[in-house]
């Protein structure tokens, strides 16, 4: 399982160099990879189907109970033959949609990479893992998004789809970390018992609502639903892969995964089942009034990302059936719905659907693929849509407690379903239109795709028997016991029945009404919409950056003397306080005795160290620095420290020489600070001068422990041979201190001459 | 004696702190080297003043006699004189291209990464 993920990232390493050795059949190439993995997991699918559930753990982090493990049920497998099964098709469609655009290497390697992703998310065995690969995915829909990246708006949708789901991300890592904490352990195995301990706990309403956020930002659930729309910026086998297969599903795989975990509380039934609801009605409404082909198809997404978070919100067998019967039905027709939407972009080069029409004839393939996807969309027969509608509306029949919410939403949204439907197809192929330019149809790669997804539906809806064992192991997964599952398509006169009779009937009404219907919708939302979402959100985060900005302007103010007056205030009042808390002072024991001439020495120092600060000349300073220098090195002489006293000198003497040489180079001391500055600057100076004075003094009668200076200096012979300690101690004991400083001093000459060779090919060029 | 040591030590980074202060540019690398003189003549300090007693094996004993002057931080320190001086070389040629880039030593007027072309 580990190798299925890992081929499908290793394909996205190799994918540019595939994209540059076979330009014109990449995509087609490429499609192997998944293609085989494909074939791995329906060789386990036999296994899978009976219940059994494989498993693999790889240790990674044991002290923190994370693991890299991975868990294949019925309800992962779902999941892994829509992602993959699908994928396959958007590579190959994608080698015709992306053959005369730029970066087509970069655009696989992103795409394989996605997909890899949600594999790994789906499969994960561990809450950790599954977040990895949840961030993943977040931030390979951020590469993808943003794939036309010489375009502000798709860098905008981009950066927006990445903040909103990352922030819901960040919920879920902490919602983890509640679970991690309470059941002391992140496996999913075994976390499937702890249902009471779990919902019992008092964490258990922050620990949901921080998890449902992360669910909600990433399956575009009201109000965080703004992001998907504005992600169709993406090249369009993105949006169909994104919308019909990966990413937004993540949330609903999620809260199917934590059903048994965390689900059948009156909490989880009402916030999800609430949220689920508004969702479904706003997306389906707002699609009617969509003029660009893609952004119709994203509110129907929005709408049936709704639905299926209301039905895992009700929780019931039926309504979790309804569910997933509906993924499989929704993620066949949105991605032939995507990829036709392209192949008209392509061809005609418009997505606005009032200036498209007519093109039947032109495009017989693309338009029975379409309409054959519309029909299940809309849930109308001959197709698997018909089916799943029914299954929605007895779900939400037999919901506890919140059955007519339900069915009111799932009906008008059903409603609006219906009829955005029959505009798009009526409008798109039937309507009388003349367009500018002859329109043919694509080429094979466009039509396969989304014709065999279109014809597999409706083979699944004729003979659904094999689409029923693997329902069933997917449900028996989040909901523990295995259940059997039915699909067929007539349940007999039933209120079911009535209710999609109604649904149908308003949805033929709004189309017919359309002309007067459509106006007056789009002024209401006029008024309704005035604060869009989106807007409210990029409003929100300018400010949070403005806000960042002033912030940070505070303290990165740039003026590099007031940094070095802050950290010395502040480290200088801090000691300050310390020495005031253990206020004692020994000035007479222990010291050794006053020596005349290097007191003598010291006050010399110190005329000259104060003569450098008040100096107006530079030759002064110089001069005067290098005798505080040597007087330094005096003093090291005569307190026995003869190899400091060698180098200080010849350091003294290099460091004179250098000034020396570009002493004509560099600029005369200005005025430029006034008398109070000057006066400010010298109280600082003096009180970090005197803090520093009182440490030695304090610090002279501290002895923490045995110096390991004695060690060295009894062995220094025997071990080091040598009698001079230090130069035993620089080349013997800590000689790799010298490595060190040698690399410094290395670093620093080629730095310099570094500097110095620029000049110099600057003045000759 | 410690304490004349300590005074001198205060007096040194008094200076390097005032000189660090300033908008000069020279200023500030001057401020620099007495910050490391400072600095190193502290870790003297801390290794205790034995006066006119190298730390050196005479011939013909194994160890040290008792009494020495303390041979770790003059190791120490040997070794921050030299980065010390890497550093100073480093800054001063630095400075001496900075300037004659910008013409300018405010270094007020330096406040970006961005400012100079």
């Amino acid at each position: 399982m580990l190798l299925s993920v890992l081929s499908i990232f290793l394909g996205a390493i190799l994918a540019s160099f595939v994209a540059k050795k076979f330009n014109k059949s990449a995509g087609i190439l490429l499609a192997i990879i998944p293609l085989g993995s494909l074939g791995y997991f329906l060789s386990l699918y036999e296994k899978v189907r009976h219940g059994e559930v494989l498993a693999i753990t790889y240790s990674w982090v044991d002290t923190l109970n994370i693991h890299l493990s991975f868990y294949l049920d019925g309800l992962s497998m779902l999941f892994v033959l829509l992602i993959l099964g699908i994928g396959v098709l958007i590579l190959v469609y994608s080698n015709g949609y992306m053959l005369h655009h730029e970066g087509k290497g970069k655009f696989y390697s992103y795409m394989l990479l996605f997909m890899g992703a949600m594999l790994g998310l789906v499969l994960a065995g561990n809450l950790i893992t599954l977040y990895v690969f949840w961030e993943l995915t977040g931030i390979t829909s951020f590469l993808l998004i943003g794939f036309k990246h010489t375009e502000k708006s798709a860098r905008a949708a981009a950066l927006q789809a990445l903040l909103v789901t990352e922030l819901g991300g960040l919920a879920l890592l902490t919602g983890f970390i509640i679970i991690g904490n309470i059941s002391n352990s992140y496996e999913i195995s075994e976390l499937l018992n702890q249902h009471e301990v779990l919902t019992g706990h008092p964490l258990y309403t922050p620990m949901l609502l921080l998890i449902l956020l992360g669910a909600f930002t990433k399956s575009a659930q009201f109000p965080f639903h703004f992001w998907l729309p504005s992600a169709m910026k993406a090249p369009t086998p993105v949006s169909a892969y994104l919308h019909s297969a990966a990413m937004v599903n993540a949330g609903i795989y999620l809260l199917a995964r934590l059903n048994p975990m965390l689900g059948n509380t009156d909490m989880w039934q009402n916030y999800v089942t609430l949220f689920g609801g508004i969702t479904m009605l706003a997306g389906a409404y707002l699609s009617l009034t969509q003029k660009d082909l893609k952004a119709i198809l994203a509110y129907v997404t929005i709408s049936a990302l709704g639905i299926l978070m209301m039905l895992i919100g009700i929780g019931t067998f039926l309504s979790v059936k309804a569910a997933l019967l509906y993924l499989v039905v929704h993620a066949l027709y949105k991605a032939t719905l995507f990829m036709t939407a392209g192949t008209i972009d392509e061809t005609t080069g418009t997505r606005n659907i009032d200036e498209l029409g007519g093109l039947w004839k032109a495009m017989p393939v693309t338009m029975v693929a379409s309409i054959l996807a519309l029909l299940s969309m809309a849930g109308l027969p001959p197709m698997l849509g018909y089916i799943s509608k029914e299954f929605i509306y007895e779900a939400g029949k037999q919901a506890p407690g919140v059955s007519d919410y339900v069915l009111v939403c799932s009906v008008l949204a059903n409603a609006f379903m219906v009829a955005i439907s029959i505009i798009y197809g009526y409008k798109i192929f039937f309507r009388k239109k003349h367009l500018n330019k002859p329109i043919t149809e694509a080429g094979a790669t466009f039509w396969a795709g989304p014709a065999l997804l279109a014809v597999f539906s409706l083979i699944l809806a004729l003979f659904p028997k094999p689409l029923e064992p693997l329902l069933e192991s997917a449900l028996g997964a989040v909901k523990v016991v295995p259940i059997k599952v039915e699909l067929k398509f007539w349940h007999g006169f039933n209120v079911v029945f009535l209710l999609s009779l109604i649904t149908v009937t308003v949805g033929v009404l709004l189309f017919w009404g359309r002309k007067q219907v459509i106006p007056f919708l789009e002024k209401i939302n006029a008024r309704l919409f005035k604060i869009e979402l989106a807007h409210v959100f990029n409003k929100t985060i300018t400010q949070l950056v403005s806000l960042a900005k002033k912030n940070t302007s505070f303290f990165q103010h740039g003026y590099y003397r007031i940094y070095i007056m802050v950290i010395f205030i502040v480290a200088s009042g801090l000691v300050w306080y310390q020495l005031y808390r253990t206020w004692t002072w020994q000035f007479t024991e222990g010291l050794s005795p006053v020596s005349y001439y290097a007191t003598a020495i010291v006050v010399a120092i110190c005329v000259a160290a104060v003569a450098v600060a008040i100096s107006r000349s530079r030759l002064v300073a110089i001069i005067t620095i290098g005798v505080a220098g040597f007087g330094i090195a005096l003093l090291y002489m005569i307190y026995g420290a003869v190899d400091l006293a060698i180098t200080q000198v010849f350091v003294e003497v290099l460091t004179l020489v250098l000034f020396i040489m570009i002493f004509h180079k560099l600029p005369a001391f200005s005025k430029h600070l006034s008398r109070t500055s000057k006066t400010r600057d010298a109280v600082i100076a003096l009180t970090v001068g005197v803090l520093m004075a009182a440490l030695v003094i304090k610090a002279d009668h501290l002895n923490l422990s045995y110096p390991v200076s004695n060690y060295i200096a009894q062995n220094s012979y025997e071990e080091g041979h040598g009698r001079n300690i230090v130069n035993v101690i620089l080349v013997d004991f800590r000689a790799f201190d010298t490595l060190g400083e040698v690399i410094v001093i290395t670093m620093a000459s080629l730095g310099i001459f570094s500097l110095l060779k620029i000049k110099k090919s600057k003045t000759t060029n | 004696m410690e304490i004349i040591f300590a005074i001198a030590i205060g007096v040194l980074y008094a200076v390097s702190v005032y000189l660090l202060l300033r908008r000069s540019i020279v200023k500030l690398i001057l401020g620099i080297m007495f910050l490391s003189n400072a600095t190193n003549l502290l870790l003297f300090t801390s290794g205790g003043l034995s006066k006119g007693k190298p730390a050196f094996i005479e011939k013909g004993s194994n160890v040290p006699e008792p009494g020495i002057a303390d041979p770790l931080p003059q190791a120490l320190i040997l070794t921050a004189i030299v980065i010390g001086f890497g550093i100073i070389a480093f800054t001063l040629v630095l400075t001496y291209k900075y300037y004659s880039k910008t013409g300018t030593e405010d270094l007020d007027k330096v406040q970006e990464t961005d400012q100079f072309e």
